[in-house]
């Protein structure tokens, strides 16, 4: 009983300083001189350098899907639904999902190892002693850069998804492009494509939030920073299906699945 | 004499633990203040409390004058241009060269300064610390005593008036601390900086020290020159030159 107490006073502790270290986030986000040089740097870490892993996974995932789902369709005489259910659980779940996972395993974890590995051996410190803001020049960036590339990478995702099911389509039989994405946009609409991209948003910002601030509080040396990395993959993973879920409930409310 | 740092009633502790009872001492403009004390005497507090990392619970930090307790972030940016820290592990930012190293502070206060005045200002800061030949490195290249000079001209770079320097010769082998212990020497005669280096090297203390506060219990236990403190017969201070 004393255990679940301890455990609940420590949950609701942690959730307390995540939300003030958000909310500092937020306050020093809108002020002035912001360093976009670092911001570009970290995009181009955090974006362009994850885009082969996301991109590869979500190619292979649009073949596996489509092999997989063509049996059952097969047998109610719905193959030609193919193109179009694939597509519709690509964009709305599987392409910001499996993106927003992989970011967690490869952003969130090497966010959190990076700022721990700074904080114990006084680099934070020491960019505070030469007068640089160091939340904002290392933790407003990475989570800017993270929010913003995140939707971007979800996007190239679902393209290469979708891709991918156009050649899976093509393992059993011979669909043309124009044939194919003729199927997918018939079915695709605003409703399924904004609610994602939206919460892919949301994605990147936790993942960019926790692995921030997992590693700028880490301590207890080198055992710190490696539970920061690992901490800061299975909290920004959890949140990532939380934040799903509630965007599902939203857009079912307003009507939009 | 003038007082550029002026510490009163310092008190800072950690839960049950008081390191710092009401610390009290001045530096003066120009002199190498050392402060002596057992590990876990609470030098290392002292000096993150003058340069705003750890703030105290009671007492004035008056640097220049000004009350830095209690100051707005953008006042502290403004004092630690004045003020340069040299940490104990240098911290030298690993994932940058040398020369990012060194122009890091100066990008947020000499914003304007073309290329060839940043790299002028690198050169100077590294030929002052020997080392000129290091500037592309990074700093896993480099050796202790190197890393310790580095991280030496990154505090150089701004030229502060006051410089705090935290253990600079710990994990040092003697014939590099001694001349790690010139150099701050050199530093001091050459820009006319006023310092306070922590130590407990003896060998550092008697090269750098143009005075001594010995931190004890929390409190200045004792004060004096090099000389002074060594003809002490108190047993707490005999213990250090021993």
């Amino acid at each position: 009983m004393n255990n679940a107490i301890l455990s609940l006073q420590l949950f609701l502790t942690e959730t307390a300083h995540i939300s003030r270290f958000t909310g500092r986030f937020f306050r020093e986000v809108f002020k002035r001189n912001q360093e976009f040089r670092e911001l570009l740097r970290q995009a181009f870490v955090i974006g362009y350098k994850s885009f082969p892993l996301v991109g590869i996974t979500a190619f292979i995932m649009g073949v596996v899907l489509t092999i997989q789902s063509r049996p059952t369709l097969a047998a109610v005489g719905a193959e030609s639904w193919l193109p179009a259910m694939v597509s519709v659980s690509i964009v709305r779940e599987i392409g910001p999902i499996l993106t927003a996972l992989i970011c967690c395993g490869k952003i969130g974890s090497s966010i959190g190892a990076e700022l721990g590995s700074m904080k114990v051996t006084e680099q934070i410190d020491a960019m505070e002693v030469s007068g640089t803001n160091p939340f904002k020049y290392l933790v407003v960036t990475r989570v800017l850069a993270s929010t913003l590339t995140l939707p971007l990478l979800v996007i190239l995702a679902d393209g290469l998804a979708l891709y991918g099911c156009y050649l899976g389509v093509n393992i059993k039989g011979v669909t043309s492009v124009h044939l194919f994405f003729n199927h997918v946009f018939q079915k695709l609409s605003y409703g399924d494509v904004l609610p994602s991209i939206i919460k892919s948003i949301f994605f990147g910002l936790a993942i960019g939030i926790v692995g921030c601030y997992k590693g700028y509080n880490s301590n207890k040396g080198t055992e710190g920073v490696g539970e920061s990395a690992n901490s800061a993959v299975v909290v920004s993973s959890l949140l990532v299906f939380v934040i799903d879920l509630l965007a599902v409930q939203i857009a079912d409310t307003m009507g939009l699945t | 004499m003038e007082a550029v740092l002026e510490v009163e009633n310092l008190k800072k502790s950690f839960g049950s633990n008081n390191v710092l009872r009401g610390f009290t001492f001045q530096l003066f403009k120009g002199e190498n203040l050392v402060v002596l004390g057992r590990s876990g005497s609470g030098k290392s507090v002292l000096i993150k409390c003058i340069i705003g990392l750890v703030r105290p619970e009671s007492g004035t930090i008056k640097v220049f004058g000004k009350d830095i307790i209690g100051m707005r972030s953008s006042g502290l940016d403004r004092m630690r241009t004045k003020v340069g820290f040299l940490f104990q592990n240098n911290a030298l930012y690993d994932s940058m060269t040398v020369r990012d190293n060194l122009e890091f502070p100066l990008r947020r206060h000499w914003i304007g300064k073309s290329r060839a005045e940043v790299d002028a200002l690198v050169l100077e800061a590294l030929e002052n610390v020997g080392l000129p030949q290091t500037v592309n490195m990074m700093p896993s290249e480099l050796s202790g005593g190197m890393r310790k000079r580095i991280g030496l001209a990154r505090t150089l770079i701004l030229k502060p008036d006051i410089i705090l320097y935290d253990e600079p010769t710990t994990g040092l082998d003697p014939i590099t601390g001694r001349e790690i212990s010139n150099l701050i020497l050199n530093i001091q005669k050459k820009y006319n900086t006023s310092s306070i280096i922590i130590s407990h090297d003896m060998s550092c203390v008697e090269i750098t020290a143009n005075r001594i506060v010995v931190l004890a219990n929390g409190i200045c236990y004792a004060e004096g020159t090099y000389d002074e403190l060594k003809k002490s017969t108190d047993p707490l201070i005999k213990q250090y030159f021993e």
